[in-house]
Order: structure tokens, then C-alpha cells, then sequence
């Protein structure tokens, strides 16, 4: 191994100040005592114990949740499906229109996404809220569930479903019994990128909410506007510790089932 | 002796009845016909790209023929799906499932039957004792060696007792010493368990070693259909003369066919092969020599004539067990020839640019007439 050397380490630290700094002061600033949020008036708990209290606040973090664990699992579905469809299925007919419609989402800019998503709520005139932001983000990130399920499918042994065929199992059982629990580890990790795009997504569900519907990054970011409360803060931070809970967990899950080369491998390049 | 391929009124365990295959406009098995018996110890041979592979996957139900029909005790067989079908594979990856442990691996085939699961079990810890991995049981193949992992596959695919065990390169991955260990481990498996089992490989060593009879192909077709000493000692053309071990092929044209075998006049003198051959005077033939069955002299023999060429040692390559003389004939022509060291080589007594005679017994020439 080569030494660091402090032009390295120099670099290093500059690099992960740039990305997390901001964040950790954020997190630093979440228990501060005092009421003004620009200074430090000593540690304290006590806007995550008023935050208990605020009931607007938390309805919208269980609308939120909600809302992402509905649109994750559903895209996880369609994804997984669409990427079956683009390794498997050969060169069929319209695949190259196909996976163009898959990938459009990823590139496309999100107020289009949502502008579009709303005329089409208002044409066929269905009331705006809970469900039209879980339909809306449902086709904003089943893209990226693809994305990450396709790269794995690219480098599943189909020989193992031969194996499994061969040795008396029939095509939708080999299917569940082999190739699903060999592809799981990608699927969770679809999963979690699905739900925390859906969890800190505020163009395309500002787009499509509707009275009664307010996601957390909407109530945040209507609130930020009237001044920051050191409360938002307490809300960050729990958010940011349920997303790296997740991103976690699902990379150990990547690592215990393939010995430290899975599923992240699908992420890290996309 | 066990030869049901030479008794007419004996029924084939499986038929290939003119099967073809193609990929695209790649052509990867071309119209064959073929008869394994039940019991039998049969290789498919041929170089790589040949359709030995194709054939056994046709055999599996892993590809469809294009032609042709595949029938299991006269029963149709082609349109049965992989799944159904009493014959199972040995991928030559191995294919082990690795998110099962070994067990789990040997127990799938059992567990798609529905039966008990203490049957289950006992089947499978005999069949571990039988590939003997019995402390492996709770294992992942991934924390296997190579040669446990083979071992594994053959287990899970030899626990549902199939009418045909297909084997497809399964030793290719060995190391050469482990690998003619399992090649006698196989035979007595083979032997003891009764079953008819079908290798795919590209080592001809191996088939002969293994396979009671072999099929060797080439571009999707068959060559010829032999036990290993026929194929050995009879091939029916230079291609396989040539694919089979080392051979000395000399051009010449029949002179005379008669009683005492026939006669070919060549570039290197006369030559006499007693081996029965279809030729007339006239016809263009190759006479084709063992490198084995050629004896090399320092000294011309008694009697110079047929079945004697001269020329000057040009390479000789030891092999420990074997040496191997290339020597350069008068016309051009260099021709091998193998002796075994049965003394212990201080010097040798044959150099390099030493002229030398080789001779050899019209019984060892063949006629080769394609």
C-alpha cells in the first residue's frame, strides 16, 4: 500500500468537507439550545421534544413515509419487470424505443415531470393528494430501480436456471426458488434508492399534491421560507440518519449475500 | 463383453433421429442420427465448435431441434420440456446454486418431487457419503475447492437417479493429476450405479480413458461412431486418424490388392498394409502409421524393401516415459516415431543428424482412402 501522503490526505479532507460539512453543521445546529438559529447557545434536545408536539409535522413525515414506501415498492415491481424485459427478452420489437422510454425519467428535467404529470391529473379530473403523488413519483424513480436490477441480471449465470430446469423445477418456480433470491440484494437496493428519492422529492410532488396532502420537504420548505426554526433542523436530522440507516443496511445486505462485490457495485455505477 | 450397438435386435435408450440445429445461419449440429444404449459409458468428442455441446443441451431440453426427433425408450422426447425429463445434466460450470449450502445444492433435484423430507435427507447424506463430502453439508459452494465443487454437481445430479446422465466437460477445471483420478472415480461410479451416462469433451485421452464407446464429430456431424480401439486403430479417415493421438500420413497410389494386403507405392518406396481397405489399383490413398508402432535403427535391416524408410534424425523430444524422434526422409517427408525408455537413458544412443531407418510390420500400416 502507499503511504498518504498530506497532499492526499489534504485533498481528502477537503473533498468530504465540500459534501458534508454543510450537513453536519445542520446536524451540529439541530441541538443547539437556543431559539436563534444562527447561534450557539449550548447543546440541547429540546426541538426534537417540541417536534413530538407539532402535529402538522409529523402528519407530513407519515404522509411522506407513506408515500415513498407506496411509489419504492410499486416501482421496484415495474422496474424489475422492465429490466427482465430489456436482458432477457432478447432484441424484440421496439426494444431500443423501449429502454429509451425506461431511461427518459432519469435525464428528464423534473418540473417537465411534474408540469406533465399535472395536466394529466387535471384532464382526467381525479382529486389531487396522497395518491396522485404516489402514482407521480412511481414514474419518477421505477427508472432507477432498472438501472440497478439490470446490471445485475446482465451479470446473472443463467446456467443456474438451467441447472434448476434441468433438475425437474418448472420456469416460474426456478424463477422465485433461484434467480429471485440471487437478484434480491440488487432489489433492496432499488428499493432504498426508490424510497429516498421519493422520501426528499419536492418539484414533482409539489406538482401533484392537493389539499390535505403535504409531504415533508413541502412543509419544509414552505416553513423555510417564513425563517428557518431550529425544529427543521431536528427534522433534517432524522431524516438523514433514516436515509443513511438505509443506504446502509442495504449495502450490508449486498455484501452478505455476495461477499463484499453486489448490488452497490449496480449504484456506485450508474 | 458388453457391445449392445452390435446386436440389430437390441432397442437404443436414446435415439437421434436425423437432429439438426442451427444458430442463425451458424448450422451447430447437421443431421444426426445416433443410438445410445441403456448402460453405456458413450463420449462425445471433437474439437471445440463442433456441436458436441449443442447435442447434449439437445439431449437436456435446453435447445430445441430445428429437425429431426430425440426419442427416450422409443418414446418421443422432443417436445418433452427440460423439467420433465428423466435425464440430468453436469454443467461444465458447475452451475451450483450459491445461495444454497451444499446440501441444499445436492437436495433441489428431490425437493421438486414432493417427497418426504426424511427420505429427503437420507438420500442426500448417502449420496455425500457417496462423492465423499459428508462434513461439507452445511457449506456454501463459494468456501469449496474446485475439485469439492465438482463433486458437489455430480451429486446433485446424480441423486434423482436419471435414466441418463449427461457430462459436460466435467473435469476440464481439475488439475491434470486430480483429473485422471476422477476419470477412474467416474467409470466405477458409472459401473456401480448402472446408469448410462454421456461426456462431452474436447480431450481425447479422456474420452478414450472413460467411454466404452465414442462418437467423434466435427461441424455439427458425426465422423465416425466407435469403441476407442476401433477409432484408435481403425479410423475411418485422415481427420480422425489425426484428432485421435500422433500419426504418420504418407500419399501414395494402390498398386496391387490382394490376399496379402495391399500395396502402395509412395515417395517413400513401397509400403504394405494388411488392413483391410475398399481400394482398387489406382486409387489415391494415404498410408497411416502409429508413431508407436514405427521402430527406429541405427543400422539399415537385413533386408531393405517394403515398409523401410531412411532419413536423419532431425528433433527428438524426451518425455520420461517416452522419446519422440522426428526424422527428415530422403524426399523431404518427416515422419515421428515414439519409443518407449524401458532402460534408464544415461546417453542416448540415437543423436541428432544421425541417419537412421525406420521400419515397421505391414499389420500396423492402415489405408486411409479419405
Amino acid at each position: 500500500m502507499r503511504r498518504a501522503s498530506w497532499f492526499n490526505i489534504g485533498s481528502l479532507a477537503l473533498g468530504l468537507a465540500f459534501l458534508y460539512l454543510p450537513i453536519v453543521i445542520l446536524v451540529i445546529y439541530s441541538f443547539n439550545a437556543s431559539r436563534l438559529v444562527t447561534v450557539w447557545g449550548g447543546w440541547s434536545i429540546r426541538w426534537y421534544a417540541e417536534l413530538i408536539d407539532d402535529r402538522a409535522m409529523l402528519e407530513s413525515a407519515w404522509v411522506t413515509l407513506r408515500i415513498a414506501f407506496l411509489s419504492a415498492s410499486a416501482a421496484t415491481v415495474l422496474g424489475t419487470l422492465a429490466a427482465l424485459a430489456l436482458v432477457r427478452f432478447g432484441r424484440f420489437r421496439g426494444r431500443v424505443l423501449f429502454s429509451g422510454m425506461i431511461y427518459a425519467p432519469l435525464v428528464m428535467p423534473e418540473v417537465i415531470t411534474g408540469l406533465a404529470l399535472l395536466l394529466l391529473f387535471v384532464a382526467i379530473d381525479i382529486d389531487r393528494g396522497f395518491w396522485t403523488i404516489a402514482i407521480a413519483h412511481t414514474t419518477l424513480i421505477t427508472c432507477f430501480v432498472t438501472v440497478v436490477v439490470q446490471s445485475r441480471l446482465l451479470t446473472f449465470d443463467t446456467t443456474l436456471e438451467e441447472a434448476a430446469m434441468n433438475l425437474g423445477c418448472p420456469p416460474v418456480k426456478t424463477f422465485l426458488t433461484v434467480t429471485l433470491p440471487l437478484i434480491a440484494p440488487a432489489l433492496v437496493s432499488g428499493w432504498m434508492l426508490a424510497f429516498t428519492l421519493s422520501l426528499d422529492d419536492l418539484v414533482v410532488a409539489s406538482f401533484t399534491t392537493g389539499p390535505g396532502a403535504t409531504t415533508l420537504p413541502i412543509r419544509i420548505y414552505s416553513e423555510v421560507r417564513l425563517g428557518v426554526k431550529p425544529e427543521i433542523n431536528a427534522v433534517c436530522t432524522i431524516l438523514i440518519a433514516l436515509v443513511a440507516i438505509g443506504i446502509a443496511s442495504a449495502s450490508l445486505l449486498a455484501k452478505f449475500h455476495h461477499g463484499g462485490r453486489g448490488a452497490m457495485a449496480g449504484l456506485a455505477g450508474r | 463383453m458388453f457391445a449392445p450397438w452390435a446386436d440389430p435386435a437390441a432397442r437404443p435408450l436414446v435415439r437421434f433421429d436425423g437432429v439438426s440445429k442451427r444458430f442463425g445461419t451458424a448450422t451447430a449440429v447437421e443431421r444426426v442420427s445416433l443410438d445410445i444404449f441403456s448402460g453405456e459409458f458413450f463420449a462425445l468428442l471433437g474439437p471445440s465448435g463442433c456441436g458436441k455441446t449443442t447435442l447434449l443441451r439437445l439431449l437436456a431440453g435446453l435447445e430445441m431441434p430445428d429437425d429431426g426427433r430425440i426419442l427416450l425408450d422409443g418414446a418421443e422426447l422432443t417436445t418433452v420440456p427440460p423439467y420433465r425429463r428423466p435425464i440430468n445434466l453436469m454443467f461444465q460450470s458447475y452451475a451450483l446454486f450459491p445461495h444454497l449450502t451444499v446440501e441444499g445444492n445436492v437436495a433441489f433435484g428431490l425437493k421438486q418431487e414432493a417427497l418426504p423430507k426424511a427420505e429427503i435427507a437420507s438420500r442426500v447424506d448417502e449420496m455425500l457419503a457417496l462423492v465423499r463430502l459428508e462434513g461439507f453439508a452445511k457449506r456454501k459452494p463459494q468456501h469449496l475447492s474446485g475439485g469439492q465443487r465438482q463433486r458437489v454437481a455430480l451429486a446433485r445430479s446424480l441423486i434423482k437417479r436419471p435414466r441418463v446422465l449427461l457430462l459436460d466437460e466435467p473435469l476440464a477445471a481439475l488439475d491434470k493429476k486430480l483429473r485422471s483420478e476422477t476419470q477412474f472415480e467416474l467409470m466405477q461410479l458409472q459401473e456401480s450405479l448402472g446408469l448410462t451416462f454421456v461426456i462431452v469433451t474436447h480431450d481425447q485421452q479422456e474420452a478414450m480413458t472413460v467411454a466404452g464407446r465414442i462418437a467423434v464429430m466435427d461441424h455439427g456431424r458425426l465422423v465416425q461412431v466407435a469403441t476407442p480401439q476401433e477409432i484408435y486403430e481403425r479410423p475411418t479417415s485422415r481427420w480422425v486418424a489425426d484428432f485421435i493421438g500422433e500419426i504418420n500420413l504418407i500419399e501414395g497410389s494402390v498398386t496391387e490388392v490382394g490376399r496379402s494386403g495391399t500395396v502402395v507405392a509412395s515417395a517413400a518406396g513401397r509400403l504394405r498394409a494388411l488392413s483391410p481397405a475398399d481400394v482398387t489399383a489406382g486409387d489415391v490413398v494415404w498410408v497411416a502409421l502409429r508413431p508407436e508402432k514405427v521402430r527406429i535403427a541405427l543400422e539399415p535391416p537385413p533386408v531393405e524393401g517394403e515398409n523401410c524408410v531412411a532419413g536423419q534424425v532431425a528433433d527428438i523430444g524426451y518425455l520420461g516415459d517416452l522419446s519422440i524422434y522426428k526424422v527428415r526422409l530422403d524426399n523431404g517427408i518427416i515422419m515421428k516415431t515414439a519409443v518407449a525408455n524401458v532402460t534408464r537413458l544415461v546417453e542416448r544412443p540415437i543423436n541428432w543428424d544421425d541417419r537412421v531407418w525406420l521400419t515397421w510390420s505391414s499389420e500396423a500400416a492402415m489405408v486411409l482412402t479419405r
